[in-house]
């Protein structure tokens, strides 16, 4: 089998062996089969990777499977393209994909569907793959829907708790909408194009004559699905309940791999983009309003998990910042850091969880520094790589981003920068807020809680540190540089070129302050952040209430709908115009024989009398119209 | 009048006092027997039209429809019998909740 063929394969092989074969083998199978599909086809990614710079890295790897449907002239194939994107993506996918399974080994070793949870896993690795390994817009989608068929799987994964059941419904609903709109772009680049091979469309959109279709509507279409995929606003919604499923699936699906989807998407595209900037300026006012409000409502959140949920919808928005701005490269970079100081600070709360027995209120926490010592060192390296502080990883790629919203030549603006570098204070302000109140200050666990806090195990503390090391280092891989020849980075604007060093230098110094003003708030525990809460009161309400989209949405949406369904569909629909129909046929019918009952007396001569009135009459009838 | 006229009247006489009686008699046998007259008229017209046309499919059937008559009350005379031994009557009357 073809190596691209393999890599796709052999995930679906794990969820295939052990969602049959796990429950009845055992853990040590399922162990075997779950962490070491995602390894192995890690291995395979490698190895593609390394035959792709033995080509010279500009020629992409190329593989069809199979021709799924032939139509008229056109046929759908379903293709793997392996390019220098792919190939990041990919390495992301499985290699940070991997570590979370051998981390899930730890973190699940008591539950009841180990076996259950590791198949939905690799299920998930494998539809990962085919979106960003696929060829045509199909395959990506079908990739696509199978990671959001994944996250309602595993978000809903104790699903006997109904709360969590409808977390999961409601991520998989929201993402509906937005897949309306993907749907939509691909029918339009269908029609006009006769292709849905992404090189192809980038091509026929870079050629001299231009498809008789608008870039920006193809482009605005396919950002709603990357809306809904990637959580940005309105489509945001669904992101912080999915928090319900279990931590390490936070970790790689709505943290590090599934959410970038949208990046990818848009940054695959690049060439549609290219030629759309009403739809770049779009993609760029959604991504910044995203980054700044998730931000601040992170600020107020009390739940360890809440907070890095709501960081992640804010550094996705950051990415889209990027892609409006014409940068997809450097979106792409701050993917994979992203993918790195997430995913380690997600395992870490995780580890904190697992230490604490399932609390995750930070207002009980604090003072766990010592007693958990390797879960905080990560927790801190990743706290301070998301900030921004030099030289860890975040800080290059947001760097990145800040400078090209502040001078691209295609949609960067001062304002921009302005609302970017806000969140990028926010964060680094939310962040060590976070880290304060979880591992700092004298503690406020219960006494039970307390005694029982211990150090997770070596498969749970290892990944973090490659993680931290990742989060630390990753930075300095030059992932923007290397995906310059595929996704060439934007001309900046006349005369902005010498503001680089003092913009660097503005952004060091947004992130100090953002550590010193946590620390200074909640430095000595939650008493002065408390009272800034009741003076700032209607602000703390708005924010600590998400700005009450939810509720906005509830109003808007759902009671409207649930009238109309209860009260015309229901009431009027089904109850009084179908099964009325048909009761009022049926009771017509109960009635008319009641009626024609008492013609059969029992009397045979009567029958007779009725027999040759009825010969009579139809003899009448002839002879009349005969 | 001539002899197919007559015998069509005969006939028509026949069937038509067969056709009263089951409509009035509630005698069982006599109804049977009521229901034999109207054949016999049927079977006379039968009989009659077929030699007034010179073919023989007419008496043809006449022989069918008498094996049909045959085990029609071959069937039927049990019946009644084993009512009339239930009830000790032959009224149909008595047997009204046959009606099911």
């Amino acid at each position: 089998m073809d190596l691209l063929t393999t890599i796709v394969a052999l995930p679906l092989l794990g969820f295939v062996l052990n969602g049959l074969l796990g429950p009845r083998l055992g853990k040590t199978f399922v162990n075997v089969v779950g962490c070491g599909m995602p390894l192995l086809s890690f291995a395979l990614v490698l190895l593609a990777f390394l035959r792709l710079q033995a080509g010279g890295g500009t020629q992409p790897l190329v593989e069809t499977v199979y021709t799924w449907a032939t139509v008229g002239a056109s046929s759908f194939e379903i293709g793997f393209w392996f390019d220098r994107l792919s190939a990041v993506m990919a390495l992301v996918i499985t290699g940070v994909g991997s570590l979370i399974h051998i981390y899930s080994t730890g973190y699940m070793r008591d539950d009841a569907g180990y076996a259950r949870y590791f198949a939905y896993l690799n299920l998930f690795v494998f539809f990962m793959l085919l979106l960003v390994l696929g060829r045509s817009l199909l395959v990506c989608f079908v990739g696509w829907e199978g990671v959001g068929l994944a996250s309602w799987l595993l978000i809903g994964f104790w699903f006997d708790d109904p709360a969590k059941a409808a977390a999961g419904k409601k991520a998989f609903i929201t993402n509906r909408i937005g897949d309306a709109g993907f749907l939509l772009g691909m029918f339009l680049l269908y029609r006009t194009l006769g292709t849905l091979d992404m090189d192809q469309v980038n091509a026929a959109f870079s050629a001299a004559a231009l498809p008789a279709v608008s870039a920006s509507l193809v482009g605005i279409l396919l950002f709603i699905g990357a809306t809904g995929k990637s959580a940005q606003i309105p489509l945001h919604v669904w992101l912080p309940d999915a928090m319900a499923g279990p931590t390490p699936v936070s970790a790689l699906i709505h943290a590090a791999t599934m959410v970038t989807a949208g990046v990818y998407l848009v940054a695959r595209l690049n060439g549609v983009y290219l030629h759309a900037p009403e739809a770049s300026q779009v993609i760029a006012v959604v991504g910044v309003l995203t980054a700044f409000l998730a931000a601040t409502i992170a600020v107020v959140q009390t739940d360890i998990k809440k907070v890095l949920a709501y960081s992640t919808i804010s550094q996705l928005g950051f990415m889209f910042v990027a892609l409006g701005v014409g940068a997809p490269a450097v979106a792409v970079f701050h993917l994979c850091t992203h993918a790195f100081f997430k995913a380690c600070l997600f395992l870490g709360a995780g580890s904190v969880i697992h230490a604490l027995g399932g609390e995750q209120d930070i207002r009980r926490m604090g003072g766990l520094a010592k007693r958990i010592p390797v879960t905080f060192a990560t927790f801190a390296v990743a706290t301070a790589a998301i900030a921004g502080i030099p030289p860890l990883a975040g800080f290059f790629s947001k760097d990145e981003i800040l400078w090209f919203a502040f001078a691209s030549g295609s949609g960067g603006s001062p304002l921009l920068w302005v609302l970017a570098s806000s969140a990028a204070l926010l964060t680094a302000f939310y962040m060590f807020r976070l880290l304060w109140l979880t591992f700092l200050g004298t503690s406020r666990m219960d006494a039970e809680v307390a005694h029982h806090v211990h150090e997770s195990p070596w498969s749970m503390t290892g990944v973090l540190l490659v993680l931290a090391a990742l989060s630390a280092l990753g930075g300095l891989i030059p992932i923007a540089h290397f995906l310059e020849p595929l996704l060439p980075l934007p001309a900046v604007r006349d005369g902005f070129a010498h503001h680089q060093t003092t913009l660097v230098v503005i952004s060091v110094l947004l992130a100090l302050a953002g550590l010193a003003t946590a620390t200074w708030v909640y430095g000595k525990g939650l008493a002065r952040g408390e009272s800034l809460a009741t003076r700032l009161a209607p602000l703390h309400r708005l924010l600590s209430g998400k700005y009450f989209v939810d509720e906005a949405y509830a109003a808007l949406l759902g009671r409207p709908l649930q009238w109309l369904s209860a009260r015309v569909f229901l009431d009027l629909g089904d109850r009084r115009l179908l099964d009325g129909s048909l009761d009022g046929m049926a009771s017509a019918a109960r009635r008319a024989a009641g009626r024609l009952g008492r013609i059969q007396s029992g009397s045979l001569q009567f029958y007779m009398v009725l027999a040759v009135a009825g010969a009579a009459a139809s003899l009448g009838w002839m002879w009349w119209h005969g | 009048m001539d002899r197919a006229q007559f015998l069509l009247m005969v006939s028509m006489l026949l069937f038509t006092t067969g056709l009263l009686g089951v409509m009035i008699r509630r005698n069982a046998l006599v109804m049977l027997m009521c229901m034999e007259l109207m054949l016999n008229g049927v079977i006379l017209s039968l009989v009659t039209f077929a030699q007034h046309s010179g073919t023989l499919s007419g008496a043809v059937l006449v022989f069918l429809v008498f094996v049909v008559a045959a085990a029609e009350i071959a069937i039927a005379i049990p019946i009644v019998m084993q009512l009339a031994r239930q009830r000790r009557t032959l009224d149909v009357e008595a047997w009204r909740e046959l009606k099911g």
